[in-house]
């Protein structure tokens, strides 16, 4: 291998290019603008279906809350954009111009004090990141450090899910309600509606969401990575040798939470608005629902996930919107029940090999005793 | 905050509040027994258990529909006659549930939740393809409408008071079932120690298929009873199951006393608060507090003592 053939294997180098090509070269080229924005839509889910591969495939923590994190990310960032939007010049037909339409509907007549900070860009990124590991790490360090694990943390943080979602409806002054945070227009200037600010915003996303797999796989490889997958297996054994095991966990659970923040700003900044209906339960579990499709294992495969569920839940709620939630049940209850590690299982365990094989005879015939490397990928 | 009440008036609003409360508590006690039942018994994650208890409440209201039509003169008591439709229908489907899906996972009970997550989801698209995506509600015979003046301020509604009755009642039978009968000692056994018991003879199989069904069929009754104070959609289920996760983890999985327990304090506190704030915010302190206490004391309010 030629590039650094340590830290993606053969097959992962593959997944790696295969998966460039056709984010970066086959649909933008393909596809109309909408539905490039649709697929921009969906690979938000893949920013989300990373962090859950590694605190609930490697470290085995399901988290069903991970709505919580996507929501403050993007809720973060339409705060700075809804600030941006809500000019004095913008909004001088409201009694009290220049705060944001929804809190003028709701009688209120200045910005409250948390929405302040969002006036400034650098501070919305540091927000984005910093605030939902900073929830992660509060949610973290207080489950962990007491051993809860396994089904009440899934519990629990599917609570916490409802409970942000009560909060940011019940509270429509400071959080625009049900509706969400709308009407978005332009980032430090920018007018991002436009269809050439979507077109770029999608190569943004592509780019950011590449970064993210490197990061999780550089996670993956390093030690902390096998001690997450020690820990799934015994974690007893790992707390035994003397690791701090709640100390892997938190930092897991908040890596999980940045990347699903990431994913959640870019969702707003692609589809102009935030909403709760992206924070709750149903959404976390639905997040869930990708990563398994695609395999909890898998880095590429939570990639793979999220566009397919995706792409599957729109063109069959468009034609059948009967059968839709017929077909995801299904296929839930089968992945579970027959293939628990998802698509990139149904890869490893079924084509790879072939590929392996195809590719091994044909490497013999030229060179032979050249055939090792070709071990299955997870 | 109390600035605007007399004494009295502060007495009287507390007594209806806490009335409402006891609604409330029975409608937990119902659901969360079956899933106290299946959860902290069988350690399944059912996600599926509001979907049950929703069945129950469509049968409600069919046998209410139907009886209306054929027999008029049964009108009165229908509502006995289709709780125990309610519960045969949904433990029927629990069983069979438990034969086609849970049974396959009693090992991984995370993926037990997402599996019936999945099913869940084919339920509630099933309820709206059947019945409607509207909501639909009873009518309820004569005897139980109106409501029985306890004081001049104090006016209580006699479907709550009948729902109560009913909750006290299946709670004594599920725990007669459970700490008395020969069926419940198997159960509890398979619990603790399922090659053990089965060693001893007893089939596990078969205990965990009636087990589940028990649970399901409870919630079928707890629909059933809901059908008396709220109307029903195809999504009403979801609404509960995360309260009532809640309801059985504060209470100690294990632990039923500790079930009835926990939902008594959750739902006083939350229609206490829900008369001095907005109903989300009631419901946002009284959530928060659970997960707070869940965070300092994660094993619930009465945890069993078991060797792991």
């Amino acid at each position: 291998m030629i590039i650094n053939s340590r830290f993606f294997n053969r097959s992962e180098l593959l997944g790696f290019l295969a998966l460039a090509v056709l984010l970066l070269l086959i649909l933008p080229l393909s596809l109309d603008i909408f539905r490039l924005n649709l697929v921009a839509k969906y690979l938000t889910y893949a920013f989300v279906g990373i962090g859950l591969v590694l605190c609930w495939g490697y470290g085995g923590i399901l988290s069903l809350g991970q709505g919580v994190f996507f929501g403050l990310g993007g809720y973060c960032m339409a705060m700075y954009l809804k600030l941006e939007a809500s000019s004095v010049a913008n909004t001088k037909i409201q009694s009290t111009p220049g705060i944001p339409d929804f809190m003028d509907w709701n009688q209120l007549t200045q910005i409250p004090l948390f929405w302040k900070p969002f006036h400034s860009f650098p501070v919305t990124v540091l927000a984005i990141l910093l605030v939902p590991a900073f929830f992660a790490l509060i949610i973290g360090a207080a489950m962990f450090k007491r051993r809860v694990g396994g089904v009440y943390f899934a519990i629990i943080t599917q609570a916490i899910a409802a409970i942000l979602t009560i909060l940011i409806v019940g509270q429509q002054g400071y959080t625009g309600g049900i509706n969400g945070i709308t009407d978005l227009r332009t980032l430090h200037g920018w007018d991002i509606r436009t269809d050439h600010a979507k077109f770029i915003l999608y190569f943004v996303e592509v780019v950011l969401l590449f970064g993210c797999i490197v990061a999780a796989q550089f996670i993956r490889l390093t030690k902390l990575g096998r001690i997450l997958v020690a820990m799934r297996e015994q974690e007893d054994r790992v707390r035994f040798s003397g690791y701090s095991v709640a100390n892997f966990k938190i930092f897991a659970f908040c890596a999980a939470a940045v990347f699903a923040a990431i994913g959640g700003a870019m969702f707003t900044l692609e589809v102009g608005f935030m909403s709760p209906s992206f924070v709750g339960i149903v959404p976390s579990i639905e997040m869930v629902i990708y990563t398994a499709v695609g395999g909890r294992m898998s880095i590429f495969g939570a990639v793979w996930g999220a566009l397919l569920v995706n792409f599957a839940k729109t063109s069959l709620s468009e034609s059948f919107p009967q059968l839709w939630l017929f077909g995801l049940g299904a296929l839930f209850i089968a992945v579970v029940l027959a293939f628990p590690n998802g698509l990139s299982g149904i890869w490893a365990d079924r084509v790879q090999p072939r590929i392996d094989r195809l590719l091994a005879s044909r490497k013999s015939k030229s060179a032979p005793g050249l055939v090792a490397d070709g071990a299955p990928a997870e | 905050m109390f600035g605007d009440y007399s004494i009295s008036d502060l007495g009287a609003i507390l007594a209806m509040q806490g009335f409402a409360g006891l609604i409330l508590f029975s409608v937990y006690v119902l659901m969360a027994l079956g899933l106290a039942i299946i959860f902290g018994q069988m350690g399944v994650i059912n996600m599926a258990h509001g979907e049950f208890m929703i069945l129950g409440a469509y049968v409600t209201w069919m046998t209410s529909n139907a009886v209306q039509h054929v027999a008029p003169w049964l009108f009165p008591g229908y509502f006995f006659i289709a709780m125990i439709l309610a519960f045969i229908a949904s433990g029927a489907l629990g069983m069979l549930v438990e034969w086609a899906l849970i049974r396959h996972l009693y090992k991984r009970p995370l993926d037990t939740l997402l599996a019936t997550w999945g099913l869940s989801l084919i339920l509630q698209q099933a309820y709206r393809s059947i019945f409607g995506a509207r909501e639909v509600g009873v009518e309820l015979p004569e005897w139980m409408m109106g409501s029985w003046q306890a004081t001049d301020s104090i006016q209580i509604p006699i479907n709550g008071m009948f729902v109560m009755a009913l909750t006290i009642l299946i709670t004594i039978v599920v725990f007669y079932i459970l700490f008395w009968s020969s069926w419940g000692k198997q159960v509890r056994a398979v619990v603790q120690n399922r090659v053990m018991a089965g060693a001893v003879g007893i089939n596990t199989e078969k205990v965990d298929r009636y087990t589940f069904g028990l649970g399901c069929g409870i919630a079928g009754i707890a629909g059933s009873a809901f059908t008396m104070i709220g109307s029903t959609g195809p999504t009403a289920g979801q609404l509960y199951i995360v309260d009532t996760f809640l309801v059985v983890v504060f209470g100690g999985a294990a632990s039923l006393f500790g079930t009835i327990a926990s939902a008594f304090s959750i739902s006083q506190t939350q229609s206490t608060l829900e008369f001095f704030l907005s109903g989300s915010m009631a419901k946002v302190i009284t959530l928060l507090t659970i997960v707070a206490i869940l965070m300092v004391r994660p094993q619930g309010l009465f945890a069993l003592k078991v060797r792991k």
